[in-house]
């Protein structure tokens, strides 16, 4: 058996393959959960009870749900532009498990010679990869908005576009802070290491920060975490960010003309990348899956797992717990939040964390 | 071999995504072929090691620019497809004579040494090249890099007044 394994590992294929094959499954099943625990914390907390019938509290409403939407009947509406209309939720799947495929879920396991890393791709452009594969999935939002042929879904995508680039901008900038402070730290170290790789960031948040505090980014950079987690939450459309499918003004927003699986294409979407920016967020700045334990015989690889899946789960409780409390922004409100006070403020902060890196590195200016 | 199947499918892409920006009556079909252009390009540069110049090609391109052509087209009015009429003069006889400057270009382009992918030893980015862009870019080339800053400033300065300047004087 770890001969077998050592043997599929050891090939870049075999290895691609399965690393793909368990990266769409676990997304799935992600997805599936997470449905549930949204509802479920949204009812606790509006003092209801939420789905509890399907299976063990509830967990298999999600999959119920998804089977009811494979079998409806997919209704397309007449005055649709059909290509764009049937490429709109394969293009809102495609980037969501794209940005999965960077983010390392675990240590690194070792089979016999074989080390496994349990992440898709470590690449040394990572943090830009992000960027750059959540820039284009605005498209989905925007393609299916005008593919619809129909008002409502064209308001949500114009909204989606002017939202997505405010935000993105405001997102880029949060990130830059990190990637100064992990090149500051790896200058000291190994020079084989890039500043922007995941894994390598996970690792340089090993030590410690101050005595038994660790040594995770946030505490270095609180400000850039706050504005990353606000806007990511702008990027995925989420409450109180969700004027793209603002129910209560445009119906369902882009995705009001669509039905059946189609549908939950989207819905699988959102959801994962909800997963997404959370697991990056604690990828970035609350350690990745770095904690206690993982030295312990026979258990020891799935520990760091466990804790990226706490970590992560603590931050999308908190995704929910905002989505049940804050009401909706209005449109100039959301605009003016993100031009005119993430934005400046994230300019700031990387100006001013700059400067005392710089500070520390070469000393004083008048030395 | 991978890096050849790849070539092929993106080579085709590109070219049709191109042919398809021209061609489209639709606007929206022409942004999405640009758009595909600009994506098959970065994978071409991905493929020759470039990752940063590849990312960068994405996030401004394909998703900046682009998502922001899709929003004006949008605004504008979705439903018109594009004029067929033609206003200018010549301009049947000026594009073929371009398009004939533009193959010579190619072909003398592909006879020259620098485009047959031979890199010299040692010049290959061995840690991305993100090291080297930024040490070219901030050391050796810090004042043009700086100048063209202050042009872009002042092109979008100058935007936003003409557009206010026009709907002061009700022209607009």
């Amino acid at each position: 058996m770890t001969d077998l394994l050592e043997k599929l590992f050891t090939t870049p294929l075999w290895s691609g393959l399965i690393k793909a094959v368990v990266a769409f499954a676990l997304l799935m099943l992600t997805a599936l959960i997470l449905v549930w625990f949204e509802r479920r914390v949204v009812a606790f907390m509006q003092n209801r009870i939420g789905p509890n019938r399907a299976g063990p509290f509830g967990v298999l409403q999600t999959l119920a749900d998804g089977l009811k939407l494979l079998f409806k009947e997919g209704i397309r509406p007449r005055k649709v532009e059909v290509g764009l209309y049937l490429a709109a939720p394969v293009a809102a799947m495609i980037p969501a498990f794209l940005i999965f495929m960077v983010i390392p879920i675990g240590a690194p396991v070792h089979i016999g010679e074989a080390t496994v890393t349990l992440q898709g791709a470590d690449l040394n452009v990572a943090v830009l990869f992000i960027l750059a594969i959540s820039s284009l999935a605005v498209y989905a939002v925007v393609l299916a908005g005008w593919s619809s042929g129909s008002k409502y879904p064209l308001l949500g995508g114009v909204r989606a576009t002017a939202q997505m680039i405010s935000y993105e901008a405001a997102m880029g900038l949060a990130l830059v802070p990190v990637v100064v402070l992990a090149s500051a730290l790896v200058a000291d170290g190994d020079a084989g290491l890039g500043a922007m790789s995941f894994a390598t960031l996970v690792d340089l948040q090993s030590g410690s920060f101050r005595g038994p505090i660790p040594g995770w980014f946030v505490f270095w950079l609180l400000p850039s975490f706050l504005i990353f987690f606000t806007a990511a939450v702008a990027e995925t459309n989420r409450a109180p960010f969700d004027l793209v499918e603002a129910e209560s003004e445009i119906v369902g927003g882009y995705h009001t003309e669509y039905s059946g699986f189609r549908f939950a294409m989207f819905f699988l979407a959102e959801y994962i990348n909800m997963f997404n920016v959370c697991a990056i967020a604690v990828t970035l700045f609350l350690g990745g899956w770095l904690g206690p334990g993982a030295d312990l015989p026979y258990i020891g690889w799935l520990v760091p797992v466990f804790w990226f899946l706490v970590k992560t789960y603590a931050l999308l409780f908190l995704l929910v717990w905002i989505r049940a409390t804050l009401p909706r922004f209005r449109y100039d409100q959301l605009m003016s939040l993100g031009w005119k006070r993430l934005i400046p403020l994230s300019l700031v902060w990387l100006v001013l964390f700059a400067v005392v890196r710089a500070w520390q590195s070469f000393g004083a200016p008048w030395r | 071999m991978v890096e050849l199947v790849l070539f092929i499918i993106f080579a085709v892409a590109a070219v049709f995504g191109a042919v398809t920006m021209i061609w489209a009556r639709n606007p929206v079909y022409s942004a999405m072929g640009l758009m595909l252009t600009m994506f098959s390009i970065a994978v071409f540069y991905v493929s020759n090691g470039a990752h940063f110049i590849a990312a960068v090609q994405v996030i401004i391109y394909a998703g900046a620019v682009m998502t922001l052509f899709l929003f004006v087209i949008m605004l504008i009015g979705v439903d018109k497809a594009e004029s067929r009429t033609e206003n200018l003069p010549l301009q049947r006889p000026v594009a073929l004579a371009l398009m004939i400057l533009f193959g010579a270009g190619v072909v003398i382009a592909g006879r020259s040494a620098w485009v047959t992918g031979i890199t010299p030893a040692g010049t290959v980015p061995v840690n991305g090249s993100i090291e080297q862009i930024g040490d070219k870019l901030f050391n050796e080339w810090l004042l043009p890099f700086e100048v063209t800053a202050l042009l872009l400033i002042i092109a979008a300065a100058g935007a936003i007044a003409l557009a206010f300047f026009r709907d002061e004087e009700g022209q607009g």
